[in-house]
């Protein structure tokens, strides 16, 4: 791998230091569970939290005499990752066997992709900000290959004092390792990359990207320099689970090593452990021989081929992907680039704000499911996926507000009560009485009481006209926030003779 | 090529093969006349030609994604020297 610098230094980006400022670069390797029944070798489930070895096949356990047969759904969700990936799809390639030592790996190997991947160069787009004029940056990360590869199984080391617990069900899931280049500069543009895959992930449904149980992590690899000069020696923090861990590790291995060039020494080039609990970094001392994997191609595994139908069958079936998603809303429904940012980030939103937005105005959809839906999910520590309220009921709110049915305000207070108590809007509305009074008769009455209790507003509002708005406020309080605010605007200017 | 007695003894290191100081430089006697015959390989001109990683003429054979193995834990740890509850028991291993 030829390492190319495609970026200009920015200031922005900097970290200062005692001697001048300092950039850091950033590269990732994603482990990501391809979503599948079976394994990637043998016809073991795959389901997460089953009893200890129940997803084991004599395959996976590496009994004698077992041939591992490649799953054709995990080829599949490899390459549609990569077409995810604006990707070259390599139609031939090689499963090669990495041999390493460790109980939780019955093979001795694990069978992975080493020369010839499945996938080969792609991209992703990355936005960074809004910066505080409101803009956005787009930022691509090259990615350098994307390879189909076997889980090890699990180790506990806290049922025994002599002894380790081994576990096998995850030996031989499929995984894809999706390697970047060293394109980010930044612990912000590291954290928007580990989002943007997975919701590229999420969106093609070909890895659920559940960090929590080990769906999704990332070996980090960090080094710094000073701005425009050669890379320097890089750290490679392994098995980071969180995107949070992601920002803190990096921020503290750039520092770590800063400190050590800052003060004459140089940086050894090792593998680390980031502690979530610390929120350092620390050196795994492992054995001077960790890293010699003597690959060879797997004599068990014929190469993977594939011709271009297949390619194209995939492609055809390909979701839309949340980049093209976020530039139709901006394009056809006018949306702002903030506020369609914000819908695209999780398909589930997106899916749930296109309910809403069917047959509706889009801005008004946009408004209500960002600010009023999201709001209240975010403050009830809510996934999109338990809200309380339907795309239904959020729908037929917006209808009530657009009938003149209902006023703004009183929206907010239906939202508040479908979110409490759940049914239908028009139902409640109804029931309640909190119809928004259009009865000019009864606006004008309550007008005429407001202008007769007030004789010195009414005095002052001759000389400032701005004041109306004091009426117009207690006219609304007067009916329960029920009038209509243009009626009741337009009435109390008519009734005090000022001009619009 | 060759290897040297160090080599001989880190590769049945890190294939966990145990080998006294005798055996290693036997074998290192060994290995070196069998790379030494592998080398007359390079005297071929291979340029332009792709590597062979499969000498079968035939396309891999390739599973559809269903559930077909498993749910025998008991069978899984009927051979290992330690288990307990189905999960397999080893040394303590702690990085």
């Amino acid at each position: 791998m030829s390492i190319v610098d495609v970026r200009t230094p920015d200031p922005k980006r900097f970290i200062p230091g005692a001697t001048g400022d300092w950039e850091v670069i950033i590269g990732m390797e994603v482990h990501a569970q391809v979503l599948s029944n079976s394994k990637l070798f043998s016809g073991a489930s795959t389901e997460f939290g089953n009893a200890p070895n129940a997803n084991v096949s004599l395959v996976d356990a590496a009994m004698p005499g077992m041939l591992p047969v490649i799953n054709e759904e995990c080829v599949k969700q490899a390459v549609r990752t990569g077409l995810g990936l604006k990707a070259t799809i390599n139609k031939r390639s090689i499963f090669d066997r990495k041999n390493y030592f460790y109980p939780d790996l019955p093979q001795g190997y694990q069978i992975s992709q080493f020369k010839d991947p499945i996938v080969g160069e792609g991209k992703i787009i990355i936005s960074i900000g809004p910066d505080r004029q409101g803009q956005f940056e787009d930022v691509e990360i090259g990615i350098e290959r994307l390879h189909l590869e076997q889980d090890a199984g699990k180790s506990m080391h806290d049922q025994h004092p002599s002894m380790s617990y081994v576990d096998l069900n995850r030996s031989g899931v499929a995984l894809m390792e999706i390697v970047s280049k060293p394109d980010m500069r930044s612990s912000d543009e590291a954290k928007a990359y580990m989002t943007k895959l997975r919701s590229i992930v999420r969106y093609l449904g070909t890895c659920d990207g559940n960090m929590d149980e080990g769906s999704m992590r990332a070996d980090v690899n960090v080094s710094v320099r000073r701005p425009g000069e050669a890379f320097g020696t890089r750290c490679e923090i392994k098995n980071v689970n969180s995107i949070r861990f992601i920002g803190q590790a990096i921020e503290y291995e750039a520092r770590r090593q800063i400190g050590i060039l800052e003060d004459g020494g140089v940086i050894d080039q090792e593998t680390r452990l980031f502690d979530p609990n610390k929120g350092e970094t620390r050196s795994m001392r492992s054995k001077e021989d960790a890293h010699d994997y003597r690959y060879f191609p797997d004599p068990d595994l014929l190469p993977l081929e594939f011709d271009d139908a297949f390619v194209e069958a995939l492609k055809a079936d390909l979701p839309e992907l949340p980049d093209d998603k976020k530039e139709r809303f901006v394009r056809d429904l006018g949306l702002s680039v903030y506020d369609a940012s914000v819908l695209v980030s999780e398909k589930s939103i997106a899916d749930y704000f296109e309910a809403v937005a069917e047959g509706r105005d889009g801005k008004i959809a946009a408004n209500w499911v960002i600010n009023d839906l999201l709001g209240a999910l975010n403050k009830a520590g809510k996934a999109i996926e338990e809200t309380p309220v339907s795309p239904a009921q959020l729908g037929g709110i917006i209808d009530l507000i657009k009938a003149e049915t209902i006023s703004g305000k009183i929206a907010k207070d239906l939202f508040e009560i479908i979110w409490n108590e759940g049914g239908d809007p028009a139902e409640i509305v109804e029931s309640r009485g909190m119809k928004q009074v259009t009865d000019t008769g009864a606006i004008e009455k309550a007008v005429d009481e407001i202008i007769a209790a007030n004789p010195d507003q009414v005095a002052k509002v001759q000389a400032k006209p701005s004041l109306a708005g004091w009426f117009v406020g207690q006219v609304m309080k007067a009916t329960g926030g029920k009038a209509n605010p243009q009626a009741v605007q337009a009435l109390v200017k008519a009734k005090l003779g000022i001009e619009e | 090529m060759s290897v040297d007695l160090a080599t001989v003894k880190r590769v049945a290191r890190l294939a966990r093969i145990a080998v006294s100081e005798e055996e290693a430089e036997r074998m290192m006697g060994e290995l070196n006349g069998i790379l030494g015959f592998v080398e007359q390989l390079s005297e071929v001109n291979v340029d332009g030609v792709e590597p062979m990683t499969s000498v079968t003429p035939m396309e891999m054979k390739k599973r559809t994604d269903a559930v077909t193995d498993g749910s025998k834990a008991d069978d899984i740890v009927a051979n290992a020297p330690n288990s307990d509850r189905n999960f397999f028991l080893v040394p303590k291993v702690v990085e």
